[in-house]
């Protein structure tokens, strides 16, 4: 029973350092350098409103934005209070019809040739920002079409919302679609 | 992979074994109380915090002393996380007003995360507090690791030592890897983190307008709370539009780092480190890797140092990179193969399902299995969504015993377990009583040995049996067929080797899974830890035999390579047969088109 | 010299297949059974086929009831194989105590009043005899107990014990003095103090010994079990896991039926590790037998494996790695005395020295000098030698002759009052020694007079046997009484490792000790009463058969033959044994990944015929892979039998390339076995099925 003692002091002082002080300390430090990236990355419109986070993504479906991959939050696509993947397994029939369903839409809206998979697949948050070039690409078109304008400037916002590989070796270059979007928006 | 995937991999892994040598020797330091860089810093603090608590620092305790201690902290620990849990509704930092946790759950989830397990049957930002995810979780993801390096320390201390009972110090060992190692390689992480935009701040969630407003269905609910259904049992729907959204927000950074670095697994929210808020760029992404194989990886190097021959531990390290690597591999290549079955429909690509794309595809699949090599569970893509084959890479790595790195401490532990296994088979086809570190292998720790590596694989057999055949079960499974019992498989075989992880798409917030995985977590946790602080025991109580020709040498790589054919057929041989029924039975489907 | 015994028994002489055979169904029973966990799971098993068989009959099961009878059987047969396996490596032992206890007939014994020849006695049953009974034995008769010759010497045959048909010499004093109860004097008459009760004795032990009555699993065998136990339980729960998954999959599927229980207890049996847990009594029998074979008795399990890991040898040179006896070879005196002048006072001094050394002084004496001595003056007295002056000799005449080792004797000259020690000795006595040959300098009362020179010969092709040695990482010492000098040589030139020279019995103890100390297994020889403590000390102790009572109860290995070099092949057997159990363990598991795959796809075939492409060997039917495989199963202990009792061949090189030849051999080899094993026997099955 000698024991006690220290396993009950043992838990207050290291929920104090490691729950109370190490937080605080990552928290005071992380505003002081980085606060923008602490409080979420938020994008401001002109009046500094919160109009999206650039880390998070939100759902499109009409035809003049560009679409993002399918996402299977809780309730409704890019609900970023139900984050979660779909979880369906490669075989499950119910899967399979919902994947066959999204290649139709994506095949009316005028998508011809191979459809890259990132857009009939959900992402694992379901709120991933990204598409990938080839994604971008195919909808450049509609995209284009809905709102009167040329392929060429289009596909010029696409290459700026761009991201590359960081350090030219990590990760994928990625399309980020709300920023994107936002950008065809603000071209009006 | 293309070139660049290649680039980033072998980068990783160089700068994983770079790390090694340094890491191992400071913690070994630190745990055998040499003054560090630190000490200076720190050791005042440290000796006050004795004071308070009432602990010796050289008051060395014998194994049934250090595994009581170990136990009883752990029981108290218990008691903390669930009264935080049930009482979440009247503590403070709730500014999304979270109701208390149901007592099923609130079990699951302490146990969990004592066990360093990290199961989460519920979602974070929808369920838990800031209070509970700091003051509860984080501070269980800070002692559950440090109890779990403690106790591999207290083995190496019985390999190293000669003719003594005593093992060290259980409640210095905790601290010492809490103050010198834990946290002040989570806080460096943790502002890296931040600075590539992991969020961390105690705001309220934030609603933000959405671009283009959304329509969706909506299942309409009764008073209770219950789903409407219609006359024919469908549910009924609503029509709703969705013209803002809510952000939420949190201290994730100061969390993200622990869970990773204390191979823990349990994410700030439900998406875990898929969830942009955790996991925001490659880099974040490539850190997180690392930050969970840098201490399973440099306890190999610790425990080189602590037994006089660093070339033990480069050996055991050798078998967990080699059958990391070779499970990234197969991972790897059938994940770019993509879905045959998706590709009939007119899709090219490969399988991204349950991915994101900031992540390229190879650092995506090194994510995978470097949380279920270790016990850590996190996840940066779904699991259940991977193709057959290639969810069964992180589900073999789980069923192996998680030694493939290994949870922080319990992952070296159950590897030595096995290395006395594969010796003892190997000393006697040289003809001799077989020894480890000039160690000899005898009945006790055979058993415990034994102990430590199969209690978890007998309790997935039991368990995953009793799930095939029990109705409530059963219906919890999200995919038809052999991929549901995969999800079952995986369920029991993440909770009873402590990793966490899961093929989410198993609802397993019902009581069935809530207790028996709650049974499983403790069995899969404290009988090995147990085990092994005994057989640390009888092997400190030893006198050293020195090697000759006649010892088979352990640090070399004929060793290495049996090693890791004892673990491989160990693991075959279990679970085989259920393996042959969920994913294999499931790509060969797959592959045959139906 | 002619041995006749142990008699060559085959491994398969109807003498013993037959006896064994019947024991093979006793051992069956389960109280016994229970001892050899593995295959008592096995029988419980096999009972549970013949219920199922039953069922089968009556239409209850729904496999065909030839295939849950054939099936049955070959369970059955299984777990006979196992205790046929083992009923035959002790019916060799029981064969060989039976031929043991005849010698062991009604013996009367003249037990004496008192110790001394013509005392009076009585005649007693040798089962009445009782320690400290001191008994009379004339040539002739048997010797009734185990004892010490207290008086006397005799020629001794002692064939019944030893097979070696030669007579030796057992004399009072000295390191022959030890007789065993059922060997037969031939010439002369002893007096025999008696130490041991009956059933206490050596031919008793030994009897015990080898019929494996007392045989007790020895620590690295229960580690083993425990593997093997632990390894059946999981394969247990593995078999139990698959009935309920297969529900579940045949509700998912919507096809095929549940795995049946007959199938599922097949498939234990397949998975359990039948093959090492049937063959793991009969090896470490096999082994002790074995070790009889060559003469040599342990009296303990333990004991044979600990030898398998000694790393240090501590051997006494003489007899092991010079030949027996050392011989004087020539006499040379020193400081001007003559040749003659030093034989007389040899001869002297060595008369009543009845060791070999002291006979070989006495006949150099009498043939090359033509002394006539025979026997010593009435007032003559005796100095034994004793380890610590390190000198023997007589007092006859008012004279002192000694002969002893060099310093021992200048030392013993000195406290006689000589002032000086001839120039010349100390180069004579190196020379000597030089040459690896023995100094033994001869004094009479304070004058030194010269040196008899001993030589010893190293025995041919011992270099290469200590070359073995050190390849198998052990270590040799050699342990001698001869000074330094003298011991380099010898040490050099037989390629021992390393050397104690001047060894007092503590000094042996002392050595011992320290590499112990250092984590080493230390093996000995010895034979004479003080080595005994050193023999208790170290962890495998040979004593020679012809040794004296002490030594052999301090030792835990007799060496019937007295032939130190035995220890070489008490290593290997030691060695043998865990080799044999390791690889059969490699073996067993490796088998299971084949029959993995003739069983798995069979047994879901009907829920997923996908599964089919894992029937990698393209097996006939479902029924016919099962059935193949549990025959493999069974077929393979029986096949193995041979190599469990010769054990795996023993070849001398470092651990880790022995490691990757057994590897190759037993680990791949037992992967590949079964398939093909397996694919031969489905061939054959199908042609009836």
């Amino acid at each position: 029973m000698k024991e006690i003692r220290p396993a009950i002091l043992m838990l207050i002082m290291f929920s104090a350092i490691c729950g109370g002080i190490y937080p605080a300390v990552v928290t005071g430090i992380s505003y002081a350098i980085f606060p923008k990236e602490a409080k979420g990355s938020f994008i401001t419109d002109k009046s500094g409103k919160e109009i999206g986070s650039a880390l998070i993504g939100q759902p499109f479906s009409d035809p003049k934005y560009f679409w993002p991959r399918p996402s299977a939050a809780t309730d409704f696509g890019y609900n970023s209070m139900g984050s979660g993947g779909s979880n369906s397994g490669p075989t499950n029939p119910d899967y399979l019809k919902m994947v066959a369903s999204r290649v139709k839409t994506l095949r009316d809206s005028g998508v011809s040739g191979p459809v890259p998979s990132d857009l009939i697949q959900a992402s694992a948050s379901g709120l991933d920002p990204h598409i990938t070039q080839e994604a971008a690409n195919v909808q450049i078109a509609r995209v284009a079409k809905a709102r009167g304008m040329s392929e060429e400037r289009v596909t010029k916002l696409v290459t700026q919302a761009t991201e590359e590989r960081r350090l030219s070796i990590f990760g994928e270059p990625r399309v980020n679609v709300l920023v994107l979007n936002l950008k065809l928006d603000a071209l009006k | 992979m293309n070139m660049y995937e290649w680039v980033e991999i072998i980068f990783f892994f160089v700068v994983l074994l770079v790390l090694v040598k340094p890491l191992g020797i400071f913690m070994a330091r630190v745990y055998q109380g040499e003054r560090t860089f630190l000490s200076p810093l720190l050791a005042p603090g440290e000796n006050l915090l004795y004071r308070i608590c009432g602990v010796e620092k050289d008051d060395e305790m014998d194994w049934k002393r250090y595994a009581w201690a170990m136990v009883l902290f752990n029981l108290v620990l218990f008691v903390a996380l669930f009264a935080i849990l049930m009482l979440q509704h009247l503590l403070p930092l709730n500014p999304q007003k979270f109701p208390a946790f149901s007592w099923q759950l609130a079990l699951n989830t302490a146990i969990s995360f004592v066990t360093n397990t990290n199961w989460q049957a519920y979602s974070g930002e929808t369920a838990a507090s800031y209070f509970t995810q700091m003051v509860g979780l984080a501070v269980h993801n800070f002692v559950s690791a440090a109890t779990g390096m403690a106790i591999v320390i207290a083995l190496i201390r019985g390999f190293a030592r000669r003719k003594t009972s005593m093992l060290g110090n259980f409640w210095v060992d905790m601290t010492r890897g809490t103050l010198y190692i834990l946290l002040p390689l989570s806080l460096i992480g943790a502002i890296f983190l931040v600075s590539q935009g992991v969020i961390q701040n105690f705001s309220a969630y934030k609603t933000v307008p959405l671009v283009q407003a959304i329509t969706y269905d909506k299942p309409k609910l009764d008073d209770k709370g219950n789903p409407l259904k219609d006359a024919k049992g469908n549910p009924v729907t609503e029509s709703v539009t969705a013209k803002e959204v809510t952000i939420p927000m949190g201290p994730v950074a100061s969390q993200e780092v622990i869970k990773e670095l204390g191979t823990n697994g349990g994410g700030f929210f439900n998406a875990n480190s898929a969830h942009p808020f955790e996991n925001p760029t490659p880099l974040s992404h490539f850190l997180e890797i690392l930050l969970i194989l840098l201490i399973p990886g440099a306890l190999t190097y610790t425990f080189g140092v602590m037994v006089g021959n660093p070339r033990q531990g480069w050996a055991l390290l050798g078998v967990m990179l080699l059958l990391l690597i070779a499970s990234f591999a197969v991972l790897q290549g059938v994940e770019v193969s993509g879905n045959p079955l998706l590709a009939k429909l007119g899709v090219q690509g490969a399988n991204l399902e349950g991915k994101e794309l900031r992540f390229s595809l190879a650092g995506t699949n090194l994510f995978t299995v470097a949380t279920t090599g270790t016990s850590c569970g996190a996840v940066a893509a779904m699991h259940d969504s991977l193709t057959p084959m290639g969810g069964m890479i992180p589900l073999s790595l789980i069923l192996l015993g998680e030694i493939v790195f290994g949870g922080v401490g319990s992952g070296l532990y159950t590897m030595l377990a096995f290395a006395v296994i594969a010796v003892f088979v190997s000393g006697l086809m040289i003809g001799r009583t077989p020894e480890y570190l000039g160690k000899k292998i005898e009945v006790r720790e055979m058993w415990m040995s034994i102990i430590t590596i199969l209690t978890a694989g007998i309790v997935v057999l039991i368990l995953s049996g009793i799930a095939m055949i029990t109705p409530p079960a059963a219906a919890s499974m999200a995919n038809p067929g052999a991929h549901g019992l995969s999800e079952v498989l995986y369920a029991f075989a993440s909770m009873a080797n402590n990793n966490g992880s899961a093929f989410a798409g198993l609802n397993a917030n019902v009581n069935f899974y809530n207790i028996l995985g709650s049974l499983a977590m403790i069995l899969g946790r404290y009988v090995p830890a147990v085990a092994v602080l005994a057989m640390a025991g009888s092997l400190a109580e030893k006198k050293y035999v020195p090697p000759s020709l006649g010892t088979l040498p352990t640090d070399k790589v004929p060793f290495a390579l049996w090693l890791t054919l004892v673990i491989l057929i160990v693991g075959a041989l279990t679970f085989f047969p259920a393996l042959s029924l969920g994913p294999i039975v499931e790509q060969l489907t797959m592959l045959g088109g139906k | 010299m002619s041995k006749h015994a142990p008699e060559p028994i085959s491994m398969f002489d109807a003498r013993i297949m037959g006896p064994a055979l019947l024991d093979s169904f006793k051992k069956l029973d389960p109280r016994i059974l229970w001892r050899n966990p593995v295959m008592f799971c096995v029988e419980i098993a096999s009972a549970i086929t013949l219920v199922t068989f039953g069922m089968s009959l009556t239409g209850a099961n729904r496999e065909p009831a030839w295939f849950t009878g054939t099936v049955s059987v070959w369970l059955w047969l299984t777990v006979i194989f196992a205790t046929f396996a083992e009923a035959l490596a002790e019916g060799r032992g029981k064969a060989r105590a039976a031929s043991l206890r005849k010698t062991r007939t009604d013996v009367t014994a003249k037990r004496l009043n008192k110790p001394k020849f013509g005392s009076d006695y009585t005649l007693v049953g040798a089962n009445q005899l009782r320690k400290d009974d001191y008994i009379l034995v004339e040539a002739g008769e048997l010797i009734a107990g185990d004892g010490d010759v207290i008086a006397g010497a005799a020629l001794v045959n002692e064939a019944a014990v030893t097979g070696e048909s030669a007579p030796v010499v057992r004399e009072s004093g000295g390191d022959r003095s030890a007789v065993t109860g059922g060997t037969t004097v031939i010439a002369n008459a002893i007096i025999v103090r008696i130490t041991a009760n009956p059933g206490e004795t050596f031919l008793d032990r030994m009897i015990s010994l080898i019929e494996g009555a007392k045989r007790r699993k020895t620590p690295n065998e229960i580690a083993l079990e425990v593997l093997l136990i632990a390894l059946t339980l999981v394969f247990l729960l593995v078999c139990a896991n698959i009935s309920p998954l297969s529900i579940y999959s045949v509700k998912a599927a919507g096809q095929g039926t549940p795995v049946s229980l007959t199938i599922l207890v097949a498939l234990f049996v397949c998975l359990a590790p039948t093959t090492i847990a049937a063959l793991l009594p009969a090896i470490g029998i096999a082994g002790m037998d074995r070790l009889f074979q060559k003469n040599v008795i342990a009296l303990s399990g333990r004991a044979i494996e600990a030898a398998g890991d000694v790393n240090v040898l501590l051997l006494d040179k003489t007899g092991t790695i010079t030949l027996g006896n050392r011989e004087a070879v020539a006499f040379v005196p020193v400081g001007g005395h003559s040749e003659q002048e030093l034989a007389e006072a040899a001869l002297m001094a060595s008369l009543t020295d009845e060791t070999p050394e002291g006979r070989s002084v006495v006949v150099l004496a009498k043939q090359q000098y033509g002394m006539k001595q025979e026997s010593l003056l009435p007032d003559a007295e005796t100095i034994a030698f004793s380890a610590d002056t390190r000198l023997s000799g007589v007092n006859a005449g008012g004279k002192q002759y000694r002969k002893g080792a060099a310093d021992s004797t200048v030392a013993f000259v000195k406290t006689l009052g000589a002032k000086t020690i001839p120039s010349n000795l100390e180069d004579v006595v190196d020379k000597i020694a030089r040459a690896g040959a023995t100094p033994l300098v001869v004094s009479c009362d304070a004058e030194i007079l010269g040196v008899i020179n001993l030589k010893d010969i190293v025995k041919g092709g011992i270099q290469e046997r200590f070359q073995q040695l050190r390849s198998m990482g052990i270590k040799t010492i050699m342990i001698t009484g001869d000074n330094p000098l003298t011991a380099a040589a010898i040490a050099a030139e037989a390629q021992v490792d390393d050397f104690l020279a001047q060894a007092k019995p503590e000094d042996k103890l002392r050595l011992i000790r320290e590499n112990q100390e250092a984590g080493y297994m230390v093996a000995m020889t010895g034979d004479g009463t003080n080595d005994a403590p050193a023999l208790a000390q170290a962890d495998v102790a040979v004593a020679m058969n012809t040794g004296t009572q002490p030594a052999r109860e301090a030792a835990n290995i007799i060496d019937l033959d007295s032939n130190p070099t035995k220890l070489l092949d008490i290593v290997e057997v030691g060695k043998q044994i865990l080799m044999t159990r390791g690889n059969l363990t490699t073996f067993s598991i490796s088998n299971d990944v084949a029959k993995y795959f003739a069983i798995i796809p069979a047994m879901l075939l009907s829920i997923y015929p996908q599964l089919g492409l894992l029937n990698i060997m393209h097996l006939a039917t479902p029924l016919s892979a099962i059935l193949s495989a549990v025959i493999f199963n069974a077929v393979i202990i029986p096949l193995l039998v041979p190599l469990a009792l010769k054990g795996t061949k023993f070849r001398p090189m470092p651990a880790e390339k022995l490691l990757i030849h057994n590897l190759l051999i037993y680990g791949v080899g037992g992967i590949i076995a079964p398939f093909v094993g397996i694919k031969a026997i489905d061939m054959v099955v199908g042609m009836f099925v």
